[in-house]
């Protein structure tokens, strides 16, 4: 766009002197003058991401921490994280006059006397809720489709650090409130570090700045909860964004699909459009379960106080799995040369955790050295290709179904009037038993299915009708349109649209005799 | 300027962002007198079979589009109005529902309908650079810290000394100022010999004020209403029937008249055993179900405890009030590395 003579006189001039994208233009250049953004930036737009449905469940981890942050920052204008006593005086009447903490003060406060305060603090704990959820069920879709393979080992590891962080920040935002049920988590949570053999009095010493409950922890967890894991989450989320950017997404064979090729939608317009409505959608209904689905309802519960607690005591989902791990765990400590280990605790609430998270961080490593495959895939596989490896992820996900379903024991004996010993041995079994059925009866029907007929392809239904004479025939289905290309995909074209060459001549398309603007399709 | 004579005006190149009903080649917006297929990215045209039913039909997405974004528009302008009025927590969830899912519902119909739909494809290019790139990285790293670490051993070791001493010394401070080192903290309540039990209110307890059956949460008389201090001296009073209890040796003077007191703090994990099963005279924990033998020195019976309840020593004094004999005599709560071996001694014959 070399000027050939001085300044453009005219406002149509200078329009022109910009080309045929105007404004636009101009505002590319000029970033593009100072940061040099126009190549990157360009393929940031071009970026593909594919259509299948499974890759939406990160995006919905994501749009939920989106909701956590903005509702979050909201509740930190009206929560005060004080351990101090003070005596209720506000709207909810049946709390008139107890005497409880300025935390538990201020969340009933933010709860009732706040315009959309209950609403804001709903949707933060149900996309809590949701964030974790999502971030589990991503993590499968990426475990049994072998998304995690080199090159995305890194990437992999960041996403289980990021459901670490996200249940860690989720358990310290749950006992923020400082209600009898949170309080009664945290005394747990304490009782739990002061098992770690040699250093847990030390360790629980530090966190709670000395004996359980003192003055200090809500201050700290506060401070941990709104800033520190937040910044570590982000950062990380960041990361793991931008390898995903680096590297590219995997995609599921297919049509025109190849180790060397991405297949689906531009993130401009297309996957832009449709992921911004996404997230729209998501805070849509982390907003209709926050006015609707009452959570965590702590005036209910009334304010800690340590002699007190209250029946069927569970803590959020994400955290069953410990709390079923400690309710059939049995009394295994270990007493001697004047020390204790308190097994019952350190096994289920540390080790079994520590293992299971182990596990998920060390998997690419480990099926690399079993499978001897060191090669880059960007192809994924079919859960049903992979018997053992489904095995290997379903039985792990009976072992923390269990688990979980453990931690409901009480509930469970009373809702079905049988006695809380038999639903401890039930799950005591169980938790041996449902991981190795579970395995190797996936493990069965991925081979089974291998060998069905032509299962990857789908069939044409039928329709079964009953004659005058009361016969039941089946035939095949009206053909509908399209239905012999069913299989077949289209073609896929490539994104980029390359501008001509500022030489003319080689590309062979029609000209308008204006170099570096006329544009032509394929590049 | 003048050659650019012929281009196209602005309005007309948008590239990607078409006009609505892209996707059908030959739809509205392309009558322009351009080649679309040199403006636009290929689209598959309207009647291709691969195309799911909806993008046929462009005109009906944009109108359910058009309806989605209008509903949507309504239910975020009502949110504005409930929040105004302050119209309750459900007025606002459904008008922030209606508002914010129909405009992403529109946003992404449009996305997925309207929009091209390709399927487009991106080449990926290797990411890893050549063997000599590598080698030159490898080299760099290597021959650099050679050459400082073959020269200048001395300055290297004393660099890395430094740097080590100071973050070794700026962790200890650092943990330490995070709280006192436990000492024998963990090994001691506020109960003394003469405590005087009282409730949460500081009332003491006569030795006619309880039936048989009945429960009490104590404290030592002058530590009832600090947390801190509940948390650890909290013990559960309880009257039994004095001829069924079971006498543990050594324990001959610590429950007159029926009257036992057992330490609240549950020994797997610290919650309030709160939960007394009156009928088999069992302490339940209700965060893990660990019971307890109230008749029988509070040994765990069922669930994961593996210690029973300390029991704290008590006796009338001289005006019928109950008292402590003297403190627990090992440490309540949860077991940690340092707890000793007191207090795991074996159920007695039940």
């Amino acid at each position: 766009m070399a000027m050939t003579d001085g300044r453009p006189r005219t406002r149509r001039e200078a329009r022109r002197a910009l080309g045929p994208y105007g404004r636009i233009q101009q505002a590319v250049n000029e970033l593009d003058d100072r940061v040099g953004i126009a190549k990157g930036g360009r393929v940031l737009l071009d970026k593909i991401f594919p259509d299948h449905w499974s890759f939406m469940l990160g995006e919905v981890a994501l749009y939920s921490f989106v909701v956590l942050v903005a509702t979050g920052i909201f509740l930190t204008l009206y929560y005060v994280p004080s351990s101090s006593i003070v005596v209720y005086h506000g709207v909810y009447k049946p709390l008139d006059g107890m005497k409880m903490s300025g935390a538990y003060e201020s969340t009933v406060n933010l709860s009732f006397a706040v315009r959309a305060g209950l609403l804001m603090r709903q949707m933060h704990h149900w996309a809590a809720d949701v964030f974790v959820g999502s971030i589990v069920v991503h993590m499968a879709r990426i475990f049994f489709t072998g998304a995690f393979r080199k090159p995305r080992e890194l990437n992999w590891t960041i996403g289980i650090t990021l459901l670490i962080l996200a249940i860690l920040n989720g358990f310290i935002g749950y006992s923020l409130p400082d209600d009898l049920i949170s309080g009664t988590g945290i005394r747990i949570a304490y009782s739990i570090l002061l098992s770690i053999p040699f250093v847990g009095s030390y360790l629980a010493f530090f966190l709670f700045g000395g004996p359980y409950p003192g003055t200090i922890i809500l201050e700290r967890f506060y401070i941990v909860h709104v800033l520190i894991l937040p910044l570590i989450i982000i950062g990380l989320i960041g990361a793991h964004l931008g390898l995903l950017v680096r590297q590219k997404h995997t995609q599921f064979p297919g049509h025109g699909r190849t180790e060397h090729n991405v297949v689906g939608s531009p993130l401009f317009p297309q996957f832009a459009a449709k992921t911004t409505g996404f997230m729209l959608m998501v805070t849509g209904v982390l907003g209709v379960l926050g006015g609707y689905a009452q959570i965590n309802p702590i005036w209910q519960f009334g304010p800690y106080q340590p002699p007190k607690i209250s029946y069927a005591v569970q803590p959020d989902w994400y955290m069953g799995f410990l709390d079923g791990a400690l309710r059939i765990m049995p009394s295994w400590q270990w007493t001697g040369w004047g020390h204790t280990i308190p097994w019952e605790v350190f096994l289920p609430a540390v080790v079994f955790p520590g293992l299971v998270f182990n596990i998920c961080l060390m998997w690419p490593a480990l099926e690399r050295r079993f499978t001897k495959d060191y090669e880059m895939h960007n192809l994924l596989d079919r859960p049903r290709d992979r018997p053992k490896r489904t095995a290997a992820g379903a039985a792990m996900i009976g072992l923390l179904f269990t688990v979980f379903a453990a931690s409901s024991t009480d509930v469970l004996a009373n809702y079905f009037q049988v006695s809380l010993n038999e639903v401890l041995w039930f799950f005591r079994v169980a938790v041996v038993v449902v991981p190795i059925v579970t395995g190797l009866v996936t493990w069965k029907v991925c081979v089974e299915m291998q060998h069905v007929p032509g299962a990857v392809k789908r069939k044409r239904a039928m329709v079964v009708s009953r004659t005058a004479e009361g016969e039941y025939v089946a035939v095949p289905a009206p053909e509908r349109p399209g239905d012999e290309h069913h299989e077949l995909e289209p073609e896929p074209v490539p994104v980029r649209i390359e501008l001509e060459p500022e030489t003319v001549g080689a590309s062979g398309t029609a000209s308008t005799g204006e170099p570096g603007v006329r544009r032509v399709v394929r590049g | 300027m003048s050659e650019h004579e012929d281009a196209p005006a602005p309005g007309d190149v948008e590239v990607l962002g078409a006009a609505g009903g892209a996707p059908a080649g030959g739809g509205p917006g392309t009558g322009d007198g351009h080649d679309p297929e040199a403006v636009r990215l290929p689209a598959a045209p309207a009647d291709d079979p691969h195309l799911q039913e909806a993008a046929r039909h462009p005109r009906r997405v944009e109108g359910i589009v058009g309806l989605s974004f209008l509903i949507g528009i309504a239910g975020v302008c009502a949110f504005g109005g409930a929040y105004v009025e302050s119209a309750g927590t459900q007025v606002y969830a459904a008008t922030l529902f209606i508002g914010l899912f129909f405009l992403g519902f529109g946003l992404t119909a449009w996305g997925k309908y309207l929009m091209p739909r390709g399927p487009f494809v991106e080449e990926r290019h290797p990411m890893e650079s050549s063997a000599r790139d590598r080698q030159a990285m490898a080299a760099a790293l290597v021959e650099r810290t050679g050459i400082v670490v073959r020269r200048r051993k001395v300055l290297g070791g004393l660099l890395v000394t430094g740097l080590g001493c100071f973050g070794i010394v700026a962790a200890f401070p650092l943990l330490r100022s995070l709280g006192p080192k436990p000492g024998s903290s963990l090994f001691k309540t506020n109960w003394k010999k003469g405590s005087l039990l009282v409730d949460i209110n500081g009332k003491p307890v006569h030795r006619t004020d309880m039936q048989v059956g009945g429960l009490l949460t104590v404290f030592p008389k002058g530590k009832q209403s600090t947390t801190t201090a509940q948390a650890v001296d909290q013990t559960v009073l309880i009257r039994v029937q004095s001829t069924t209890l079971v006498t543990m040796k050594g324990r001959g003077d610590w429950a007159p008249d029926g009257y036992v007191a057992y330490s609240k703090v549950c020994t797997h994990l610290g919650c309030p055993v709160g939960l007394y099963e009156q009928e088999l005279e069992l302490l339940v924990c209700p965060c893990h179900q660990s019971m307890f033998n109230v008749r029988d020195g509070a040994f765990p019976v069922f669930g994961p405890a593996p210690r029973p309840l300390p029991q704290l020593p008590i006796y009338f004094d001289s005006t019928g009030f109950l008292r402590a004999r003297r403190g627990f005599d090992q440490p309540v709560g949860p077991g940690f590395w340092e707890r000793t071996t007191i207090g795991n001694g074996k159920a007695s014959a039940t």
